[in-house]
């Protein structure tokens, strides 16, 4: 009897071995778009549109990989992507991943069979990708589209080769935002000097409420706040300047940025770095236990109903000769078109038509968008209060940057660079500025170039 | 003429009832063995099989991590590599403020489940060990967080520690602005409150492993010891603990493992930001996402790797030496 059974087993085995070297090679590989890998229970399913009638040139399908997870701005691309659907004869199916892990896993997923299509960010988190090789040149897409943006736009859209591999769509600029409703009931008037804006402080002070939410816990929030100081003290050339590293962390325009920051810190929301700035939004806008917040106006999505009564002031000016520069980031968001897509024709026709001001009016008349339309013929008719107050700031605005973690290299500014020096300062404003500054400073000059 | 003989005999299989191998002679040219043909190829494929695995997604990505470990490279384009010698480790070990606050971290992390974690599930082993009422009730309770994937674990654990939702700060009554505790944002105090949540987990395991090794010691040892006159705690270590050498060692090494591989709890929290440093969170910042700096996470991973292999090697070391003994 044992003689018979033995050798079923065996072979059994062998066969079931066999059945899964096959099967796990058969399976997705590490290619897959970052939607098919495992991530953290937060993450938002994949979601697909189906597409509307299409008109009369049909080009076939094409796919956009999206890192809108939150409801609001899932529905934006939404628009976005029907009316393109429409206009262009196209069918773009959206492949939507959480936000975190689709920016965390982009440089693999770009490596691997990634959507024709990707929603990403201007300057140089475009650049550095298009330096890889890993994006199409669009020169072809911006012909079409080029009457309807800005040199600036185009600006930030250009990879280091000078050819064009991004089609911006929508911005928005950081400022104070805070409940109308709130500064009315207390009295409040909005601060256009910095000697207004630390006296409001002192009052709410004495009103128990918290001058400025902040919530560092991502570890780039606070950089908004670097950004406006740099800019308004030592004005916006020096800020690229250091940005794209001509200018020294250790000179001393930069000390007295952080020493007039350390000043200011007593009017933030204590344990920053503890809380997201979700919460910080919620905290500011909902609930009113902070009296202003200084964010992109994406904050606005977080504040449900109660976006109406928000009105936005820009950062005030420190009295400083670059106060008629009126600069401000406004971080650009848009589309880019991978290196070897699946079917460039559709994947064009959409970036064609994603780059004109209609389809940005449909992204961002979508409900709770706080961002606006880049293009300056874009029909700001439907906008809200809030959104026509963002495009006037921003027709206002003179100069405009993008962002610390847009304008700098990527490696710098991430987690391991500016986020945790940051995140240092905050825990610890009274430390030796000097040494401070000469550690990010040599970090910058360890970093291999570019 | 001798040799026409062996060889002929080769070709029969003995009749030993034994199986017997014949010992092979200078002149023999077919091995002999009991194992048919077909045996053999099975064993090659089931041998063979998982080892190629191992190899091929183990050992050489190892070795290249190693490599890498000396170049700088932004991880897309083979042909971007370039050798840069010892400079990311000098950088590593002089310039990049969180490295040193990562070590000190894992060995942190490594003594608090030496001392707290895993002496609290031998403890509890100990006690379950006793057959009391409800013992499988405890036994599940206390290992059920071993099941949660740590992800789970520290989506659990931001709920906990919410400074103005969570269950902690609400029973302190410390949830009013500027009197919370950010029991994970105040970085003095957030890596002691990770650590409680990963020895959640840590205990449990522990306390499964040792119970086992316990269920398997002699009951003749411990009715010897209670006709000596010993005490609880004596029997537990004058007695059962030296039987217990195998298991002991198991569960050092795991203690070991399981620290150093610290990484999910840190990194769901906050990226190993703020006083979370780890060395593996140092390695995700520096390899994935738009840092992609290869030749620098690499480094960091081959100094996990050179502390990692220490309780390995003594692992094996024993393990070895015992079958020879």
């Amino acid at each position: 009897m044992a003689g018979l059974t033995a050798p079923w087993r065996r072979s059994a085995l062998v066969a079931l071995g066999a059945l899964a070297i096959i099967v796990s090679a058969c399976g997705g590989g590490a290619t897959a778009s970052p939607s098919a890998s495992a991530s953290a229970a937060a993450s938002a399913p994949p979601a697909s549109v189906e597409p509307t009638e299409s008109a009369a040139a049909n080009l076939g399908d094409t796919t956009l990989g999206s890192n809108e997870s939150d409801a609001k701005p899932k529905a934006a691309v939404a628009a976005i992507v029907d009316y393109c659907q429409t206009k262009a004869g196209i069918k773009v199916k959206i492949n939507t991943t959480d936000h975190n892990t689709f920016q965390n896993q982009i440089s693999s997923y770009l490596q691997g069979t990634p959507d024709d299509v990707v929603k990403w960010f201007a300057g140089n988190r475009v650049r550095f990708f298009a330096a890889q090789g890993l994006l199409s040149p669009i020169d072809d897409v911006w012909a079409e589209i080029e009457q309807y943006q800005t040199p600036g736009l185009k600006a930030a859209s250009l990879g280091t080769d000078g050819k064009a591999y991004f089609v911006p769509v929508y911005n928005y600029p950081w400022v104070v935002m805070y409940r109308k409703s709130l500064f009315e009931e207390k009295g409040y008037t909005v601060p256009k000097t910095l000697e207004e804006f630390t006296a409001l402080g002192d009052k709410m002070k004495a009103d128990g409420i918290v001058p400025l939410a902040l919530g560092d816990k991502d570890g780039w929030p606070a950089m908004g706040t670097f950004d406006i100081l740099n800019m308004r003290m030592n004005g916006y050339d020096f800020h690229i300047g250091l940005m794209e590293g001509r200018e020294k962390w250790t000179d001393p325009k930069v000390k007295a940025v952080f020493e007039k920051w350390a000043e200011l810190l007593p009017y933030f929301q204590e344990g920053a770095p503890g809380r997201t700035w979700q919460d910080a939004a919620k905290a500011a806008l909902v609930d009113k236990v902070a009296g202003m917040y200084f964010l992109g106006t994406f904050a606005l999505e977080q504040a449900g109903d109660a976006a109406s009564d928000v009105g936005f002031f820009p950062f005030p000016t420190l009295g400083t000769e670059f106060d008629n520069e009126n600069a401000m980031d406004a971080p650009i968001d848009g589309f880019m078109m991978v290196a070897n897509p699946k079917n460039p024709e559709a994947a064009k026709a959409f970036l064609k038509c994603a780059g004109s001001p209609e389809a940005q009016v449909a992204y961002v008349t979508s409900p709770g968008i706080g961002s606006v339309a880049v293009s300056p013929q874009a029909d700001t008719s439907n906008y809200t209060d809030a959104q026509k107050n963002d495009a006037e700031t921003l027709k206002n605005a003179g100069k405009l940057a993008q962002f610390l973690d847009r304008d700098a290299r990527a490696d710098f500014a991430g987690p391991s660079g500016m986020q945790g020096f940051l995140l240092d300062f905050l825990n610890d404003p009274s430390q030796d500025l000097d040494k401070f500054l000469g550690d990010i400073q040599t970090y910058y000059e360890s970093l291999p170039p570019q | 003429m001798t040799d026409r003989v062996t060889r002929s005999a080769s070709t029969t299989p003995p009749a030993p009832a034994g199986g017997v191998v014949p010992p092979p002679t200078e002149k023999r040219k077919k091995r002999y063995s009991l194992l048919s043909r077909r045996d053999r190829i099975t064993l090659w494929l089931m041998a063979g099989i998982p080892t190629f695995l191992v190899i091929f997604f183990i050992l050489l990505p190892t070795a290249a991590s190693i490599v890498l470990s000396f170049t700088s490279w932004s991880g897309v384009g083979l042909d971007k590599i370039q050798f840069i010698g010892l400079k990311n480790y000098t950088d590593l070990f002089t310039i990049y403020k969180p490295f040193w606050p990562a070590v000190s971290h894992n060995v942190i992390w490594l003594v608090f489940f030496l001392t707290l974690a895993t002496p609290l599930g031998v403890f509890l082993a100990v006690l379950l060990d006793k057959n009391i009422r409800g013992t499988r009730v405890y036994q599940g309770a206390l290992y059920m967080p071993v099941v949660l994937s740590l992800a789970i674990v520290g989506f659990i654990a931001e709920l906990m520690y919410a400074p103005e939702q969570g269950l902690l700060n609400n029973l302190l009554g410390r949830t009013a602005q500027g009197n919370q505790i950010s029991w994970l944002g105040d970085r003095d105090i957030n890596l002691w409150a990770v650590l409680v949540a990963a020895s959640w987990r840590q205990v449990g395991y522990v306390m499964v492993l040792y119970l086992a090794g316990l269920k398997a010691v002699d009951p003749a040892l411990r009715e010897a010891a209670a006709i000596d006159g010993a005490s609880e705690r004596q029997a537990f270590f004058r007695v059962v603990f030296p039987v217990m050498k195998p298991i002991n060692i198991v569960v050092l090494v795991i203690t070991a493992i399981e620290s150093l591989r610290a990484f999910d709890l840190a990194f769901i929290t906050n990226k190993g930001l703020n006083g979370l440093e780890l060395l593996s969170t140092l390695v995700t910042n520096n390899i994935i996402g738009e840092t992609s700096r290869v030749g620098f996470g690499s480094a960091i991973a081959v100094v996990l790797l050179a502390v990692s292999v220490g309780p390995i090697i003594f692992y094996l070391v024993r393990a070895l030496r015992e079958e020879n003994e």
